[in-house]
């Protein structure tokens, strides 16, 4: 059966109907990654967002329940160039296509991707939708523009939890007795799983949750987790965050290192396609090094004088209303910011995914660095937040 | 740490002749690394014996040493250069070999040279199968259960422990090489003398078998800040079991979940730094479980790989350049991604495409090999295709490879279906037919244990699935970021898309289309991409956009440097209609590509398509017997008797008019394929038994003990210009490609010569050839020429050529191809002769093909060839003995065995080799006649006169010579095991009386001492070329 994908600027893309049998409007946003399909549509950064894959063979392993990242499909449809159903791969416990019908995620293959991929990379991530071949592309469009633009954007309230949950550990490690109370903006279980493996606890609080009821837990530390939507639109988090910097060490990532920037009075913007990928290279300023690392996001935060990109491979530091913050990871790619580090207070964050869940695993031991300098005693070590690796 | 400066003289070894398992993918690497190294400000001394390479070309280095690649030679080199630096990761094993060796002997430290890409610890760990097996444990990777044996004995007490199958992996060689399945106990024996034979240190190492888990193989790169990034990974669709290398293999992984392949990704990084490899590309080999995710190290390759160029090629990563950078100094952060221009190279490839690679066989021309492949690499030569799907890339690939032989598919489905269990060379096309005779694909996983997706994607392709059907071809570029950056480099493939959407940036230059040579294949090799390379060149040169076709990810004309526009694509008819299409070129070079593009010529002057140089009239003219036998007579030259029949009934009718002994062979073949000489009429019927060819049949007059001359001339439709003559050292009916030939010719007196030029003229200019054309002629008796064959196309022996007379031949032709005229250039030095003597020696693969005759003859069999330079004949063929591997004994024992007619000039040779020291050795015949002579000599008996024989002598080990004569019919029975004894043992085995007198002079030129060896660059310094020649050397 015949389907389509529209883009907001008329552009349009034909292919044949996959997945479930529905239209679906969202961003459309392409992610550059070899593997890791289910991982990806199960992310809840991916709320409201069409993915497109460069990747042109997908479901070649198929799906199995090992491969969530939360509880649900979360991507609104998904483009490819091929996909296939291989329940009979080894270890795999159902076939891809079968499973999006079944969780009523439309798709699309047949798509030549690498020219829609192209059109975006040069015009932007836009609006759109894909639709069965009978849809006319009038009402088409007409769906396309009734969506909201992704900026200014709260997506977190669809994707948190309802009521809190307490985790325990499932193992030992660097984190072990502590006690994590993170703010659930759309959390990948990669990253509890890492956080709980190395001993921790972790508390997943609904995304408006006061930052008095947070601090009433007596956290070891606040864990800002990743999310989707515009963090500009998220300042009644961005509040709760206020409230506890300062009081106790804070680790974000990705949406959570917006929201830190944000509460701590930095700026955030919209990339034009942002980043999605396994293969973007991220610098350690503190120690040189450079890790390949596992990206998913369309806004970043801008730099001390307020430009987007960073010249010089060395750190330098913003004036934030908790006193200086030092930027401490740098994409070599875009020469965006990746992280920072609050000087005065324990305060630390990386916008990429060190828990990997898609992705490489060079940047894992950033949970044993975070685990680790909470049991480090001294503010000046917790503030140092996450120091160099020992290798 | 940019730029080292406390360096500035770098040594840089090739990996000498086209071998299996060591091919021109080391021409790639090296060219790019000599080329980044030159404009990095430093002085390159390069040694390579290999000519037919581009890297040896004088531009790339600051010295070019075209010599032997052993340590002593290198030493030699060293000695008189003194670089402050050995690179030795761009020339596969061998370089890295030649730099362990140079290290222990203490000859680097003596002359203070330092190892740089690599050090000498880390070479040992990841190439000594014992200390990797360790250094693997300490790391805490698993790798197979497997034992470490130098003895017979202790193999023999591990194999309880090992049980069967084994694994037999002979430690330091490449390529498999000695390596094998054991599946019986008699088997097992066989495959650990073979290996230990084989490994330069006697270690093999026994593993435990994972034949059938799933084979990946990851590249990666790593800089002295301990960044380690991964550039591509590597899937085998065919299970442990069969060699990568012959293996069709496919880029990125298809079958593992994100999960296992960071796994894998994890392991292989933990593998760099555990072995140590501190800056620089590394090959890591690992074995999965599909089912219970078990992963097992296999080996890795601390050095630039026949993986890596495929990986470079594959993701347009250059590994070998970035290689080159990391070794002087660089941090991948500092070095620029070429393709995007604006993001660094410490990155992570990503695709989006399929790239599927598949390895090019020529058991054909072995009888005897049966076409199973194992643990060891048979083939010789890979194509690699680019696609939007798998199936896609994998129906571009399959017809990439040009076959010019149709698998059987005969047999009935039962038999079908058992073949399957056991890999074989045609294993897919018999796959394809079971599919089509309706096996089940589940069936076919479990005997061939081929992973379920791939075999599904290849049924689909079975049961007729056209992945190309109703779509448009477009042009993608290859990016390394999946469209993420803007490509700046014009790297291109096709694919299939409902609407075209095509990324090539043409701008209005105009374009010259150059057709490569596809895979490599005996008959058909690196020379061929060496002169397309060349062609690019010029045209570049000449203000137009070089436009590259080609399929072949080993050589130098796919690198995107090479051309302003690289089209990575099949050479059909088709698909290159395909590209012009697109380029709209000024014309298309047919020339330089071998048989390959020829065979295009007319469908694309058919297609209206512009041809540059010898218009497809000549090419016809020459390649059609009777139109170019009117020709010779027009021109008052004469070839060999010949008739031409279409079945073997009109042959065996017509062969008595020509006269025995006759050659046989089908037309249109390019290294004499399926040619053979034929002795009487039974012969003749014999040979139509085993080969039935189809089509047209021609049948020569073969000219016995005829002298051999190839020309290479150029012309540009009036003037003819000789490139040089060349006198082979076998005779007539050894195969051109096979013999070895010298340059100046050693014993054609000046009226011969005359009479060669002016048959070249007169047929070049007959058939009006703008651009190169190659000539074979044969020398009967004391002054008869004949022609022998016409070749309207750069040939094999160009490379060599213009290496020995120091004019790039290629380069000449192209111009006079674009409309210069040869009197406009100034070749004076092509007139001048050279105060050197050139040999070239093919190098054959015979000890791949254990089963198969070690017996030279009118097809060709070599799969590569190396040169040897000096001031006199002697010492230069020498060098080419020495440099093609197997060195000549300055003394010992020498055996003997020749045919009736070959007995006298025997009887001279023995005498002389006495003289110099050898104890003789013959068989009845021959032993007797040298006793005659008053020479000492020790009677053996032949294999057929029971033992003790020289069969056993020699496997015993007690001879260094062996020469052995079989022509015609007779007395191959004994000669086949005794070339065969030889071949496993590595003595020189010399097959021809010329050949025998020659080495006989080389033995004399070597005792007297090594000459010292001379760069190209001064070789061919004008001053040189005065000096007088040694003509009577
Ligand atoms: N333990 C094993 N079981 C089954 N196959 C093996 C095993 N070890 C190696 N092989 C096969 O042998 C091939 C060659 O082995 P390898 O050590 O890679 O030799 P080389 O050094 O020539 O690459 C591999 O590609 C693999 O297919
Ligand atoms: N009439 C002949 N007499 C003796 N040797 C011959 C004759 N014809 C061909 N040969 C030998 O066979 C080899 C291959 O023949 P050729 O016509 O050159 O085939 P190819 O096209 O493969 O080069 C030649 O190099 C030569 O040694
Ligand atoms: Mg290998
Ligand atoms: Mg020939």
């Amino acid at each position: 059966m015949s389907a389509y994908i529209l883009l907001e600027d008329g552009t349009r893309f034909e292919g044949e109907a996959a997945g479930a049998r529905a239209h679906a409007i969202g961003e459309v946003v392409f992610n550059t990654a070899m593997s890791g399909y289910q991982e990806s549509v199960t992310d809840p950064s991916y709320r409201g967002q069409i993915i497109v894959f460069t990747y042109p063979l997908v479901g070649n392993y198929g799906v199995s329940a090992k491969h969530m990242e939360s509880a649900a499909v979360h991507a609104r449809a998904v483009v490819m160039r091929e996909g296939v159903d291989r329940e009979e791969a080894p270890g795999a416990e159902g076939g891809w296509l079968t499973w999006l019908a079944d969780c009523g995620i439309p798709a699309i293959t047949g798509v030549d991707t690498r020219a829609l991929v192209r059109h975006i990379r040069d015009r932007g991530a836009m609006r759109g939708g894909v639709f069965g071949g009978e849809v006319s592309e009038g009402e088409a469009m007409e769906r396309v523009l009734a969506e909201l633009p992704m900026d200014g954007r709260d997506l977190a309230r669809e994707v948190t939890q309802r009521e809190p949950v307490v985790l325990d550990p499932l193992g030992e490690g660097a984190g072990a007795g502590a006690r994590i109370v993170a703010i659930d903006t759309g959390i990948k279980d990669s990253i509890v799983r890492n956080l709980r493996e190395r001993g921790a606890i972790v508390e997943l609080h609904p995304c408006h949750t006061t930052s008095e009821e947070l601090l009433a837990r007596n956290p070891d530390a606040v864990f800002l987790a990743n999310g989707p939507g515009d963090p500009a639109a998220l300042d009644h988090i961005v509040e709760s965050v206020r409230g506890v910097v300062g009081k106790v060490p804070v680790w974000g990532i990705c949406l959570g290192h917006q929201l830190l920037c944000r509460a701590v009075g930095l700026e955030t913007f919209k990339l034009p396609f942002g980043h999605r990928g396994a293969n973007h290279p991220v610098k350690d300023l503190e120690t040189g090094r450079i890790e390949i690392t596992s990206q998913n996001h369309g806004f970043a935060v801008l730099g001390p004088h307020g430009e987007k990109t960073i010249d010089a491979d060395e750190s330098m530091r913003w004036d934030t209303d908790f006193g200086a913050a030092e930027l401490s990871q740098l994409n070599l790619y875009d020469r965006t910011v990746e992280g920072l580090n609050l000087k005065d207070v324990a305060g630390a964050t990386v916008q990429y995914h060190p828990e990997a869940g898609p992705g490489p695993h060079d940047s894992l031991h950033l949970f044993d660095r975070f685990l680790a300098s909470l049991a480090g005693g001294q503010p000046e070590h917790r503030s140092a937040g996450l120091d160099a690796p020992r290798r | 740490m940019p730029r080292r400066d406390d360096i500035s003289k770098i040594l840089v070894l090739g990996s000498g002749p086209i071998v299996i398992g060591q091919a021109a993918e080391f021409d790639y690497s090296g060219a790019q690394a000599c080329k980044v190294l030159l404009e990095e400000g430093y002085e390159v001394v390069l040694v390579n014996s290999n000519p037919a390479t581009i890297m040896t070309d004088p531009e790339f280095a600051t010295a070019t040493y075209i010599e032997p690649l052993n340590p002593a030679s290198v030493a030699r080199v060293i000695e008189r250069e003194r670089p402050d630096a050995l690179l030795p990761t761009l020339g596969g094993g061998t370089a890295l070999n030649i730099a362990r060796l140079l290290t222990e002997d203490g000859t680097l430290e003596r002359l203070g040279v330092e190892l740089i890409g690599a050090d000498y610890d880390a070479i040992r760990r990841a190439e000594d199968r014992d200390l990797f097996r360790d250094t693997m444990a300490t790391a805490g990777l698993r790798v197979p259960n497997s034992v470490v044996v130098s003895s017979m004995g202790e193999a023999e007490r591990a194999l309880p422990e090992i049980g069967l199958p084994a694994i037999v992996r002979p430690g330091f060689t490449m390529g498999g090489e000695g390596g094998g399945i054991a599946r019986t106990e008699v088997e097992y024996r066989e495959r650990v003398a073979e290996g230990l034979a084989a490994s330069p240190i006697n270690q093999v190492l026994i593993d435990e078998s994972v034949i059938g888990w799933g084979e990946f193989e990851l590249e990666l790169m790593r800089d002295f800040k301990d960044n380690v990034v991964v550039v591509c990974s590597i899937e085998n669709v065919d299970p442990m079991g069969v060699h990568t290398g012959d293996s069709v293999t496919v880029a990125p992984q298809q079958t593992l979940s994100d999960k296992q392949y960071q796994a894998l990704r994890d392991q292989a990084i933990a593998v760099i730094r555990a072995v140590g490899v501190e800056t620089g590309g590394s090959n890591i080999q690992f074995a999965v479980n599909p089912e219970t995710d078990e992963i097992v190290v296999i080996e890795m390759n601390p050095r630039v790989s026949r993986s890596s160029a495929l990986a470079s090629k594959a993701t347009g990563f250059p590994i070998a350049k970035i290689a080159a950078r990391l070794a002087v100094g660089y941090a991948l952060e500092e070095i620029d991604n070429d393709i995007t221009r604006v993001t660094p190279a410490s990155f992570e490839p990503t695709i989006d495409y399929v790239v599927v690679k598949w390895p090019r066989f020529a058991f054909e021309k072995f009888p005897g090999a049966d076409g199973s492949l194992s643990t060891y690499m048979q083939s010789v030569g890979e194509a690699m295709a680019i696609g939007r799907t798998f199936k896609q890339a994998f129906v571009k690939a399959m017809r990439s490879r040009e076959l010019d032989v149709e698998p059987p598919t005969g047999r009935d489905t039962q038999a079908l279906l058992e073949s399957l269990e056991t890999p074989s060379h045609e294993r897919y096309e018999l796959l394809f037919e079971a599919v089509r005779r309706g096996a089940s694909e589940s069936e076919l996983c479990k005997r061939t244990l081929i992973d379920p997706w791939f075999m599904a994607e290849m049924a689909a392709l079975a049961r007729g699935e056209d992945p190309e059907a109703g779509l448009e071809r477009c042009f993608k570029a290859v990016d390394t970021c999946a469209a993420e950056f803007e490509a700046a480099t014009p790297y291109y493939y096709s694919g299939w898309e409902r609407q075209a959407s095509h990324e090539v940036r043409r701008g209005d230059k105009p374009s010259v289309v150059i057709l490569g040579s596809g895979p490599n294949r005996i008959g058909q090799g690196i020379e061929f991409d060496y002169c397309c390379v060349h062609a690019a060149m010029t045209v570049r040169e000449s203000g137009r956009d070089a436009v590259m076709i080609n399929c072949n990810p080993e050589t130098v004309s796919t690198d995107y440097d090479t051309s302003d526009r690289l089209y990575f694509e099949p050479l059909t008819l088709s698909d290159v209609l395909g590209v012009i299409e697109m380029e709209k070129p000024e014309g298309v070079i047919v020339q330089f590509g071998g048989q390959t593009p020829l065979k295009l010529a007319q469908g694309l002057v058919d297609a209206g398509v512009p041809l540059l140089g010898t218009p497809v009239e000549a090419i016809h003219r020459a390649e059609d017997r009777p139109s170019f036998g009117t020709l010779l007579e027009e021109v008052g030259l004469r070839s060999p008797p010949y008739a031409t029949a279409s079945s073997a009934e009109e042959a065996l009718r017509v062969a008595g008019g020509v006269g025995y002994p006759l050659l046989v062979r089908p037309s249109y073949v390019l290294g004499g394929r399926a040619m053979e000489i034929c002795y009487s009429k039974e012969a003749l019927a014999g040979y139509f038994e085993r080969t039935r060819p189809s089509g047209e049949i021609f049948l020569d007059r073969f000219l016995e003990n005829a002298i051999e001359i190839d020309v290479d001339a150029l012309c540009d439709g009036e003037t003819v210009q000789i490139g040089a003559i060349m006198q082979h050292v076998e005779e007539a009916g050894i195969h051109s490609g096979d013999s070895a030939c010298v340059i100046p010719t050693m014993s054609l007196g000046p009226e011969m010569l005359s009479q060669v030029r002016q048959a070249t003229a007169a047929i070049a200019q007959g058939l009006g050839v703008i651009g190169l054309i190659n000539i074979q002629f044969a020398v009967y008796g004391d002054d008869e020429l004949y022609v022998i064959e016409a070749n309207p196309r750069a040939s094999r022996t160009v490379p060599f050529v213009s290496k020995a007379v120091g004019v790039p031949l290629a380069k000449v032709a192209c111009r006079v191809m674009l409309g210069e005229r040869l009197t406009d250039m100034d070749l004076s030095r092509l007139s001048g002769s050279p105060g050197h003597v050139a040999v070239k020696e093919a190098v054959l693969p015979f000890g791949r093909f254990p089963r198969a005759d070690a017996l030279l003859g009118p097809e060709m069999k070599s799969t590569g060839e190396v040169m040897g330079v000096a001031p006199d004949y002697p010492a230069a063929f020498g060098k080419a003995q020495e440099a093609a591997g197997a060195g000549l004994p300055s003394g010992g024992t020498v055996f003997i065995s020749v045919t009736d007619g070959d007995k006298a000039s025997a009887t001279q040779l023995a005498a002389s080799l006495h003289d110099l020291g050898f104890a003789v050795l013959a068989t009845g015949g021959t032993a007797q006649a040298i006793r005659r002579m008053g020479v000492p000599v020790e009677r053996m008996a032949k294999l057929s006169e029971g033992s003790p024989n020289v069969v056993e002598r020699i496997e015993a080990g007690g001879v260094d010579l062996v020469i052995n004569t079989p022509t015609g019919s007779g007395a191959r029975a004994d000669g086949w095991e005794i070339r065969r004894a030889a071949t496993a043992r590595g003595i020189p085995c010399i097959t021809t009386m010329s050949g025998a007198s020659a080495a006989q002079r080389a033995i004399r030129a070597i005792r007297g001492g090594q000459p010292e060896p001379i760069p190209l660059q001064e070789l061919h310094a004008p001053s040189a070329a005065t000096l007088i020649s040694p003509q009577t050397a």
